[in-house]
């Protein structure tokens, strides 16, 4: 049981984490008594457990997960969802609200091609395409707001450790912010302002994922165009 | 533009060869990662006179569909050579060369990419020869590893490559185009080190076997050079990725 790299530390493919018996976490693997990373990321040590954390990809399903996407195509059952994964989603009709659901009716109208909605991964076991549902709270059809489409790798960084960065992000901006799984991010503001705002900080933390003093750098970028935005708004006046 | 004149000598009287190397150096080599945004993953590798430039889409949903595969992702790969890669304008449809090519740089990576963990996808790799001076499958499965990595695709490790051959009589690391052209013999070699897998082990010439066994050794060495120089170019552009992490732990800290 000897760590050989570092934890917190960006390993290769290929690179040597630990020795010995450790528990396998995501993207590693065992050769003999040796545990090496299997892609680009940062190595993290939780108890006996070895694993990494990528740096890039795209998006994975996983069930629970909340997820954004468009409505691509309509069936005679359900739609089908692009939610940027590497397999096109189901959503059954028989997993929209309502007593019986819109079976048996035109589907389109309840959604049509092209429309945003907020779903959960129902299903997924990679032998078939994902399923979703938008039967829950807060969940169907999206009408409003801007979408921000962003590396699903960066995701975790934009929400935070216990959603430190996602909460100072919606108090600052004054502005709803729902974090899709999928990279999808939407956001609802008071005025298009803030939502412009909003957009640009999003945009900011993907870009500067990687740096320090990120949560800081952020609140500040925030301050100073609320304070641009208010002279301009004076002088208008 | 006339076909360049076969040199007098490959190898002058210091033992230097035509661009003044020795027979055991590798050219210099250039490496970048992530230069193309639209890509998943992308590398750029100079290599002498080579100039390649790859990109890494996947993994995405296969298309056509039949050609996915029930319990892993399908990989696909197209080497190709620009026009004006050559001095002779080449033919941009794919030519014979360049399929075989294709096959033989897709079959020295399937071994090291995690395929089984994105069923019924295809992970598609594009490996632009944009100027050719010799070598460049080898260069081009050192740029395409970097790419996949690039890509955040799983995979075991980084697969490097590096060709030995022998130009008046005696053997020769990395051999340029001019040497390989009037040279006796050439030998395409790609290493998975860690794993100790030979992916790709080709032979055009005549070699004995005491020769092609000492060729074959020092190819190896070079090819774990290569994969020292294709880590460190990968690590380094996620370097300042570190910072980040630590930054999460002082706040966890606070917290």
């Amino acid at each position: 049981m000897v760590l050989v790299a570092e934890p917190k530390q960006v390993v290769a493919p290929g690179e040597v984490l630990a020795e010995g018996d450790h528990l396998l976490g995501d993207n590693a693997y065992r050769i003999g008594t040796k545990i090496f990373s299997a892609c680009v990321g940062i190595l993290e040590v939780d108890g006996n457990r070895v694993f990494v954390v990528p740096l890039k990809g795209g998006y994975f399903p996983r069930v629970g997960d909340l997820v954004a996407g468009r409505i691509v195509d309509i069936g005679l059952s359900g739609w089908l969802v692009d939610i940027r994964a590497p397999y096109e989603a189901m959503l059954p009709a028989s997993e929209t609200p309502g007593p019986r659901g819109p079976r048996r009716r035109d589907l389109s109208t309840s959604y049509e091609v092209g429309d945003m909605v907020l779903a959960e991964v129902l299903a997924f076991d990679r032998t078939r395409d994902p399923l979703l549902t938008v039967k829950g709270p807060g969940l169907g059809k999206v009408a409003s707001g801007r979408v921000v489409e962003i590396s699903a790798a960066k995701i975790p960084r934009l929400i935070g450790r216990k959603g430190s960065m996602i909460s100072m992000l919606k108090k600052e901006t004054d502005c709803q912010i729902t974090v899709g799984q999928n990279g999808v991010v939407m956001v609802w503001g008071k005025s298009p302002e803030s939502e412009r705002v909003a957009v640009e900080a999003i945009y900011m933390v993907e870009r500067e994922a990687h740096t320090r003093g990120l949560t800081d750098r952020i609140r500040e970028m925030i301050s100073r165009s609320r304070v641009v935005e208010q002279v301009a708004g004076t002088q208008t006046a | 533009m006339p076909e360049p004149k076969q040199p007098e000598k490959l190898i002058d009287d210091k033992g230097l060869r035509i661009d003044g190397r020795r027979l055991d150096e590798l050219r210099p080599i250039k490496l970048e990662v992530g230069l193309l945004d639209k890509a998943d993953g992308s590398a750029y590798i100079e290599q002498g006179k080579n100039k390649i430039l790859v990109a890494v889409y996947g993994p995405r949903e296969a298309h056509p569909k039949h050609i996915a595969m029930p319990d892993r992702a399908v990989i696909r790969c197209r080497y190709h050579m620009a026009p004006f890669s050559v001095d002779e304008r080449k033919n941009p449809a794919p030519s014979r060369r360049e399929m075989e090519l294709s096959k033989v740089i897709r079959e020295s990576l399937e071994p090291v990419v995690l395929t089984d963990l994105y069923p019924r996808t295809t992970i598609d790799l594009f490996i632009e020869v944009l100027q050719s001076d010799g070598g460049s499958r080898c260069a081009g499965i050192t740029a395409a590893s970097l790419a996949l990595a690039d890509a955040g695709i799983p995979m075991k490790e980084m697969v490097a490559a590096c060709a030995v051959g022998k130009i008046e009589g005696k053997l020769a690391l990395d051999l340029s185009d001019a040497e390989d052209k009037y040279g006796e013999a050439d030998i395409p070699v790609a290493l998975v080190p860690n794993a100790g897998l030979v992916t790709l082990l080709q032979m055009d010439g005549h070699l004995t076997l005491s020769e092609f066994e000492q060729g074959f050794t020092m190819a190896l060495e070079a090819c774990k050079t290569l994969h020292a120089m294709q880590r460190e170019v990968l690590k380094k552009k996620y370097a300042t990725i570190k910072e980040a992490a630590e930054e999460r732990e002082e706040a966890e800290v606070v917290a």
